[in-house]
Formats: structure tokens, sequence, C-alpha cells
């Protein structure tokens, strides 16, 4: 990791309406992340993590406070320039892949580079690339339906890469996987990592998950717990 | 961007071939729907038209006064000019001379003497002429249950039921005995050639068809006939154009001083018929609409759950980086496609459907046995230019509809809310 730092959450609170109240899912959280990082966000359920992942995703809004993603105030942005935001520098991965199943596995990794306008020629390199990242090169014309639960999640993987997002955001990434799986898949994540310096967040509970991360982030009831980087070689 | 979305559309069944099946399917329906009730609505005033009171109808002023008791001491005379006259005035009418009478069919024994006797109500058609129009107008060779039309003169057709009543067969003679237009008894022989039977109590019941020329001659009406019905040549009763000739017609011809003057009247204007063509637009209008918005309802439906369906897939697009506006538009556009294709297979189908039902329509005659009103015993669809483009209110405007309103809750929700909604 070097010292850039990318993403800038200061006093950062979200509250959801519940009937008659409000629930108060992040409650004044303060963290920042430096480029290339390797950071899994813990903690329970209802926690807040996937609620920090989705605003640090611009997917969503906070209700106080700031957060500033590649020096973007989350919740400054239009919609059309969170959109772009997520179109060039943002990649996600997903729990339950999200891989469109009536494309093959080229096109759900090319809907990305389609977004960005690249160009057939240019495209199909960066396919062909990203499929290769994950060993995927022998799959380019199967349907999702057709690859394992391991294999699926290397698409999300490469469809989230193929863009070479600064950031690229993990909710639950191997809770859908065995152990075999999840570990090829971490280690998938953690050679992109150290190769394209990519930031990569992750929201877990998963032990598996967590061997692997270089800084954990406890969060209980909203708040940070406990923030421990972790030296590894 | 727009070819990998259609690849997807293309692939995705839930998305092309589901709706395009229900949208083809619902605007079959309409049009079929449509064609069936402007057919048979139709139908009756058509088939009054042709038996009784044509499109247009001539009668003298005095005439039209007692037409139900058809009294043809106030026939029109000189008719032949008059045909030939009208006939180039209103090219958009067909003009046919017809003569109704009512008189006694009397059946002789060997001897001469009567044998049997019944009341008849007849009819004086061209038959003879060469000129088809009444004989296919009236459906006699489809009527015809024995025997054979008219080859020559004093020859006439009889109501099954009535010859059988009376003990005729065909090549018997039967004597007419009526009034002349002057008032003076008609004695007059013809020979049976053939019976008919046109399903409907009232026309069945002791009906006589004879040629106008030999009707002219048994009841002294020389160059003379009672009425002069007019058939529009666009096929079907035009309430518009049928009010529009008579109103010109009349303008030239009659006087309402002059009880021989002439006048015309337009179906609507004879025997309460008037109600039926405004019932039956009515009618129409209401089932039609009805159907619609039923159809519409059902589309628009479909193009909701549609647009339902796919907020977890719309939810993956943005999170990737799509714009909103970008995936509505490409959702109206796909509605809009399916919708389009749709409706154009629904409707070829609806047609040719409504086609079939048109040239071959279905026969109700085994459930009008008793009828005794004029009522056609085959009812058929009829095609109007409606037909082709009705099926695309429902077929692309409501899945369209639809989709815009499932589309909307793109804008509404915020992204994560979608995205939730992906993951359920």
């Amino acid at each position: 990791m070097n010292d850039e730092v990318i993403i800038t959450i200061e006093g950062l609170k979200k509250h959801f309406p519940v009937g008659s109240g409000r629930f108060t899912a992040l409650n004044g959280i303060d963290l920042s992340f430096g480029k290339g990082e390797f950071a899994g966000l813990i903690g329970p359920s209802g926690s807040g993590k996937t609620t920090l992942l989705n605003i640090m995703g611009t997917l969503d809004s906070p209700s106080e406070g700031m957060a500033i993603i590649l020096g973007e105030s989350v919740g400054n942005l239009s919609a059309r320039a969170s959109a772009l935001l997520r179109k060039s520098q943002l990649g996600f991965i997903f729990q339950s892949y999200n891989l469109f199943q009536v494309y093959t596995v080229f096109e759900n990794v090319e809907f990305p580079l389609l977004l960005q306008g690249i160009e057939a020629s240019k495209r199909k390199k960066m396919v062909l690339d990203a499929l290769e990242w994950v060993g995927l090169t022998d799959k380019i014309k199967s349907k999702p339906a057709q690859l394992s639960g391991g294999e699926s999640q290397r698409v999300a993987i490469a469809r989230a890469m193929v863009k070479k997002p600064a950031i690229v955001l993990a909710d639950e990434p191997t809770a859908n996987l065995d152990a075999a799986n999840s570990h090829n898949i971490l280690q998938t994540m953690e050679k992109l990592n150290r190769e394209l310096k990519t930031t990569f967040i992750f929201a877990t509970h998963d032990e598996k998950v967590i061997g692997y991360v270089r800084r954990k982030i406890f969060l209980f009831d909203g708040k940070v717990a406990k923030d421990e980087k972790i030296e590894k070689n | 961007m727009i070819r990998f979305l259609f690849k997807g559309l293309l692939r995705d069944r839930h998305r092309s071939l589901i709706p395009f099946i229900v949208t083809a399917t619902g605007v079959m329906l309409t049009v079929v729907f449509h064609s069936w009730i402007t057919g048979v609505l139709g139908n009756s005033i058509e088939f009054n038209a042709r038996f009784a009171a044509g499109h247009v109808k001539i009668m003298t002023s005095a005439y039209s006064k007692n037409a139900a008791q058809t009294p043809n001491d106030l026939a029109i005379l000189g008719t032949d000019t008059l045909t030939r006259i009208i006939s180039e005035q209103f090219p958009e009418m067909e003009f046919s001379e017809r003569i109704y009478f009512a008189g006694l069919v009397d059946v002789p024994d060997l001897s001469g003497e009567t044998r049997a006797q019944g009341p008849s109500m007849g009819i004086g058609i061209d038959m003879l002429s060469g000129n088809q129009a009444e004989i296919e107008r009236l459906n006699i060779p489809s009527s015809l249950k024995s025997g054979s039309l008219p080859q020559q003169r004093r020859e006439a057709l009889l109501s099954r039921t009535f010859a059988e009543k009376l003990g005729l067969h065909i090549g018997d003679t039967l004597t007419l005995v009526s009034s002349t237009m002057f008032g003076e008894l008609a004695l007059y022989n013809f020979t049976l050639c053939g019976t008919i039977e046109f399903g409907t109590t009232a026309l069945d019941r002791g009906t006589l068809i004879a040629d106008i020329t030999d009707v002219r001659d048994a009841l002294n009406m020389a160059d003379a006939t009672g009425e002069i019905l007019g058939f529009s040549r666009i096929g079907h009763y035009n309430n518009e154009e049928a009010t529009n000739i008579a109103s010109r017609f009349n303008k030239s011809y009659y006087s309402e001083k002059d009880d021989f003057s002439l006048l015309m009247k337009s179906l609507a204007e004879q025997n309460n018929m008037g109600f039926l063509v405004e019932y039956s637009s009515k009618l129409k209008g209401i089932l039609v609409f009805v159907f619609i918005v039923a159809m519409s309802l059902i589309l628009w439906n479909a193009g909701l759950l549609g647009g339902l369906r796919r907020y977890g897939e719309f939810g993956m697009r943005l999170a990737i980086g799509e714009e909103k506006g970008h995936v509505y538009r490409t959702t109206l556009m796909e509605s809009l496609i399916i919708g389009f294709l749709g409706s154009m297979a629904g409707t070829i189908i609806g047609l040719a459907i409504s086609f079939y039902l048109q040239t071959y329509g279905i026969d109700l005659g085994p459930m009008m046995k008793n009828a005794s009103i004029m009522m056609p015993q085959v009812f058929r669809a009829r095609i109007t230019p409606e037909a082709w483009y009705i099926g695309f209110i429902p077929g692309v405007l409501s899945s369209l509809f639809g989709t815009m309103i499932a589309g909307i809750g793109i804008y509404k929700r915020q992204t994560a809310q979608l995205f939730k909604e992906l993951e359920s």
C-alpha cells in the first residue's frame, strides 16, 4: 500500500425510516483507505458493513457526515456523476455473482467496457486479459448456468476488474462457495491487488476472507469497534 | 450497446417470446372481437337492407306513408327511365326495382277447381335479365331447397313449408290471386320451379318470389314499381352516406305537396331501423371499448410485471455504471419493439381469423328455428379499416405504458434499494 488516500469517511451516519421512527445503520464512521489496500469490513449481520459498502460504491448516500471517494463527495454527486464514477473507477462483486444469465461469459465481462464505449478490438483484448487473470479463457462461450459457483464468482471478478478500476467492493464474495473455491477466489483477488494495485474492500464475516485481508475493520452497531492493520509478507 | 441489449432480448424468452405471445394473443383477440362485433351487429342491419329496406329506398310520398301495406296503387311510374337517371346521378349506389305484394296462392285440381289455398307475401325481383345482383342479394341460390331458379317467364319460387302445406310439387301450376295497381282483380298462373327456405319464420311462412316482369304483368304495373332499393357499392350500410344521398335526392325529387313525388329514405328512417342502427353503433362502441380496456389492462400488467421482474437486472446494470436514463430508455425501446412486433403478428392472425369468419361465418340457424324476426342464420365477421390498427392500442400503447410505470421505479427507488431487490 502507498500513502495515497482514495477514500475518506468522516462522521458518516446513515438512517433508514422504519415505521414512524428510523433505524440508524451507521452511527458516526471515520475511516480512510489508501490506494492498494486489501481490507475487510468485519461484523455480524446488521452491523452496517453492507450499508457502508453501498455508500463507498455510490449506490447510496450518507444521511449525515461525508464520504469522499476518489475526490468526489458521494452526498453531492448527481445520479449521472455517480454513474460515471461507478462506470470508470468502481467494481462490484457480490455474494450471488449476479451474472446476466442470457449472456456468455465473454459478454458478461464485456458489458462494463460497452458502457465505456471502448472499441471492439480493444474490448476483446481487455476481456480476454481479464478472463486470463481469473483462469477462465476456456469458458468464454459458456453461459452462467453452465458454470460452477467458483467459476461464476471468477467471472464476476473478471467483470469487476476488466476496466481496471481503482476500487473493488466485494460483499460476502465467498458466502456461496466451498472452502477450496473460496481460497481460489481470494488468492485470485489478492494477486490482482498486488499486480494492479487495485484497492479491495470486503464486507464479510467469513473467517477465510478475514485470513487474507491486510486490514481488519470491525463494525458493531454501526460504529467502528476496532481497526487493525496486519503486516504480511 | 444496442446490439448487445438486443441480443439479450432475443435470448431471454421472458423478455421477448413470452411478452410477444401475450401481446400477439391480446391483439389477435381484439381484432377478432372487433370484426366479429362489427359483423354480427351489421348482419342484422344488412339482412333487413337486403330483404326489405335497402340502404336507401325510393317510394312515392303517398306509398311511404303506408309502406307496410305495400300500396301498389301508389307505385312509382316510368321506372325504366327513372332508374337509369338516378343510377347516373348517384353512382355510389346500385339501384334495383322491387315489387312487394300480398295475395292468395290458389292451387287448382285437374278440373281447375281450388284444391288448396293460402295467403302469400310476394316479391318481384329481377331474375331473368341475366343480372344476378338481386338473386345473390337475397341469397336465393343457397336458400334453394328443391328445383331450380326461374329460367323463363311465368316460373316462381315458393317457400318450402308453404309449398308442402299446399301440396305443391315442382312443375305444378299455382295461381296468384291479388289486385292490380288499379284495384282490379288480378289472376296470374305460375309454374312452381323451386322451393326455398331462408331460415327465418317471417320469410318462410308464405313467400312467393317471381321475376319482376311477371309480377308487373300480373298486377298490371307496366313500367311501374312499388319501390326502388339502393345498395351502397361499399358493400355495407353507412348511415352518413345514406343520409347524405337521401338528402340530395329529396332536394331534387320530393315535394310535400305532391303525393306522387319521389321520396328517398335511408335504412335508418324506415320501420324503426334507426333504433337498430343507433343501438348497433352504440353497442359496438361500448363492447369494443370495454374489450380494449380489459385487454389494455392485461397487457399493461404484462408490461408492468415484465418491468418489475427485471428490477434486479436494472440494479446490476446501474451498479456497473449504466445511467438510469439509459436503462429506462432501453427498457421502453424493448417494450416498443416487442409491442409493435406482437401487435403486427396479432393483427395478421386476427385478420386471418376474421377473414375466415367473414367468408364462412358461423351458422346459428339451428338455434333460431322459431325466430319470427328477420335475422340472418349465418353470422359473419366484418373487417373494417379500424381492424387494421385497433389492436395496436392495447398492443403497443398499453404495454409501453405498463413498462413506463414499472420503469418509474428506476428513478423513484434509491439505487441501493434496487440492489436489495437484486439480492433478494
